[in-house]
């Protein structure tokens, strides 16, 4: 019976070749979208959540927690605020902290934010635990009295700017060919690739943030505008967020009764991955929307494999009856049908792989794109060999209704000339 | 012993308008080994409803069908399936090849369900009835006769005790219908294999030592009382 199965099923495939494209296309697409749903689900939570940062916390002005994460870790949305330059200096000096990077966000080039910060930023932080950034070879640390930059390597590859050029700053967070600084900034460094949203950043000494034209600072609560030549006085400086890397970790706990509860200053985002898993959770209706899609997608590849095989049933009467005179059983011919669906499905299934790849790549492209955060398309996760089993299992149960129908062929009446 | 035995073999059909028709009402009929024998009938006499009878496709309403030592009456359909894979050879009259499948893939397939695949066999008995150079053509490339000659191949794929041939130049001009009768007869003759070849052409009959006349087989035909089926 196997060796009639394995001629019978290839040669129906062949024989009805363009069904058997569109209904293995349709099963590819139904396949690749259910894994591409779950991997991508999965590979973004824990690449938005689960990255072991190098540092614990984010301080930031008073508002929300998942805004000042969104802004100083992964540079997306707006700054919610500064906060003073004397609450940094405090939070550095505190004995529980072992390393504190102010940031001061507000300008951008070519859409790329500029970061000013410290320049021990690229010695002492570490952007995941155990890396800290390297230069790609001639870069350096800028100094943080010259304008002086250092590019995050995508930054570099999108904006064209290499080693030795200069660049305006233009104001704000979003690209506007109006708002030019008129200062020039050297390019001195370039990062090698992160695979985090650093890769998108512009990195500046803070102080030219401060300094920067038309920029205002208020960290006395009046407007303050720096004058060249002279020195700014600290409790005029403010900063957007601070980074922070407690010497024990549990340590944040204390720090965000302190700051959160108590204070009415600033907010201190900790720790930070629960703080993006809420952003998910929140989001969590999204991502059942899209399983449901993904499911209701399978259901009609079942559906089309029941269909193009269900038609084909009359035409293959005189087949069936052909096949049951030469001595094949009626669980043979039924067992042909269901075969051939199942390989359907199994063809889909491969096929849907490449889906699966085309889809992952494109969001993978699109997500470090827009965040700098990097995914792994072939990462492995259960749903690469759970859904293409399910599929061959939904296929073949797909084929047990013309399967039915091959099983109940009156063979004297299908072998009488139909003409 | 014989290779084939009918003993008081009944078969009714029942018609549109509710009648109950039998077609077939055979007392006694024996093929043995070997034998090569002539069935005579007029287009619906009941020869092709015989055939399917005898192997195995049709249920009789009485009697016994002996094919070799298994009584097919006795047996359940799978068990019937089986003794036709390995026993029975059916050459159709309109040849019933499967249009997908090559010339060698429409013997070998038949192999499958018998004796199992033997590319060897099925490429000598193709090489036998002289399509040799056409084993990987498939059906709609061959002319009728070189089909016939493949549907003759497959019949004798499983080394059958038994060819049951319905109509087998019905199909064929007058002289390729020559050609095709003593293919198979030489063929079955080669396999050993008896042969029960139904035809209502007089050429095909005069060829046969021994020609039964279906209708006089035939006990009774027509109606039938109710209750007496």
């Amino acid at each position: 019976m196997r060796q009639g199965l394995l001629l019978i099923v290839p040669r129906s495939l062949r024989q009805h070749a363009v069904s058997t494209s569109v209904t293995v296309a349709s099963t590819a697409l139904a396949c690749g979208l259910v894994m591409a749903v779950f991997a991508l689900n999965k590979q973004t939570f824990d690449a938005f959540t689960g990255g072991p940062a190098g540092f614990d916390a984010v301080l930031g002005a008073r508002g929300s927690q998942l805004q000042l994460v969104l802004n100083a870790v992964f540079h997306l949305e707006t700054s919610p605020g500064n906060i003073p330059w004397t609450l940094y200096q405090e939070v550095k000096k505190d004995a529980q902290v072992e390393l504190a990077i102010p940031y001061a966000v507000g300008d951008n080039y070519q859409g790329f934010r500029i970061v000013g910060t410290e320049a021990e930023i690229f010695s002492k932080f570490r952007y995941q635990e155990d890396r800290t950034f390297a230069f790609a070879p001639g870069g350096r640390a800028f100094d943080p009295t010259k304008r002086e930059a250092v590019l995050g390597s995508f930054a570099a590859q999108a904006t064209g700017l290499r080693l030795g050029d200069y660049f305006h700053p233009y104001h704000g967070l979003t690209f506007d060919e109006s708002k030019k600084h008129s200062e020039r900034y050297l390019v001195v460094g370039i990062l090698e690739p992160t695979n985090s949203p650093s890769d998108r950043a512009i990195w500046i000494p803070i102080e030219g943030i401060f300094r920067m034209e038309g920029h205002v600072i208020r960290g006395t609560g009046t407007e303050y505008m720096a004058e060249a030549g002279k020195p700014i006085p600290d409790e005029a400086k403010e900063v957007s967020a601070v980074l922070i890397k407690f010497k024990d970790p549990a340590l944040g706990f204390t720090f965000a009764q302190k700051i959160n509860r108590q204070g009415t200053l600033a907010t201190l985002a900790w720790p930070i991955d629960l703080v993006m898993a809420d952003l998910f959770n929140k989001l969590g209706w999204v991502v059942r929307i899209l399983e449901l899609v993904a499911y209701l997608v399978v259901l009609v590849a079942a559906g089309s494999i029941l269909a193009s095989l269900y038609n084909t049933m009359n035409e293959r009467r005189r087949e069936f009856a052909i096949l049951r005179a030469l001595g094949a059983r009626r669980s043979t011919v039924s067992a042909a049908i269901v075969s051939e669906a199942a390989a359907i499905a199994l063809l889909g299934s491969i096929l849907g792989f490449a889906v699966y790849a085309v889809i992952l790549a494109g969001a993978a492209h699109v997500i470090r794109a827009q965040t700098g955060v990097v995914l792994v398309p072939l990462q492995y996760h259960s749903v690469l060999w759970a859904a293409p089993l399910g599929m061959i299992a939904l296929g073949a149960f797909a084929g047990l209704l013309p399967a039915w129908k091959a099983y109940r062929t009156d063979v004297a009446t299908g072998l009488q000339p139909s003409s | 012993m014989p290779v084939l035995e009918l003993h008081d073999l009944r078969k009714s059909y029942r018609t549109p308008s509710g009648e109950t028709q039998r077609v077939i009402d055979i007392s006694r009929f024996e093929i043995g080994a070997g034998e090569q024998v002539a069935l005579r009938g007029t287009s619906g006499s009941g020869k092709t409803t015989l055939l399917n009878l005898i192997a195995g496709i049709l249920t009789p309403d009485g009697g016994t069908i002996r094919v070799g030592d298994e009584d097919l009456t006795a047996l359940s359909e799978g068990a019937r399936d089986r003794v036709r894979a390995r026993r029975i050879g059916y050459i159709f009259q309109t040849f019933n090849l499967l249009q997908g499948y090559t010339a060698l893939e429409n013997v070998a397939l038949g192999m499958m369900f018998g004796a199992g695949a033997d590319a060897d066999f099925a490429r000598k008995l193709l090489e036998r009835v002289g399509l040799g150079e056409r084993m990987d053509y498939r059906p709609r490339e061959l002319s009728v006769g070189q089909q016939q000659r493949v549907a003759v191949a497959r019949a004798l794929a499983n080394r059958p005790q038994l060819v049951l041939a319905d109509e087998p130049t019905g199909n064929l001009d007058p002289r390729h219908a020559a050609e095709a009768l003593e293919l198979i007869r030489s063929a079955c003759r080669e396999q050993q294999a008896a042969l029960l070849l139904v035809s209502h052409d007089p050429a095909v009959l005069g060829a046969f030592d021994r020609v039964e006349d279906l209708e006089q087989l035939n006990r009774a035909r027509g109606p039938v009382a109710e209750g007496s089926a």
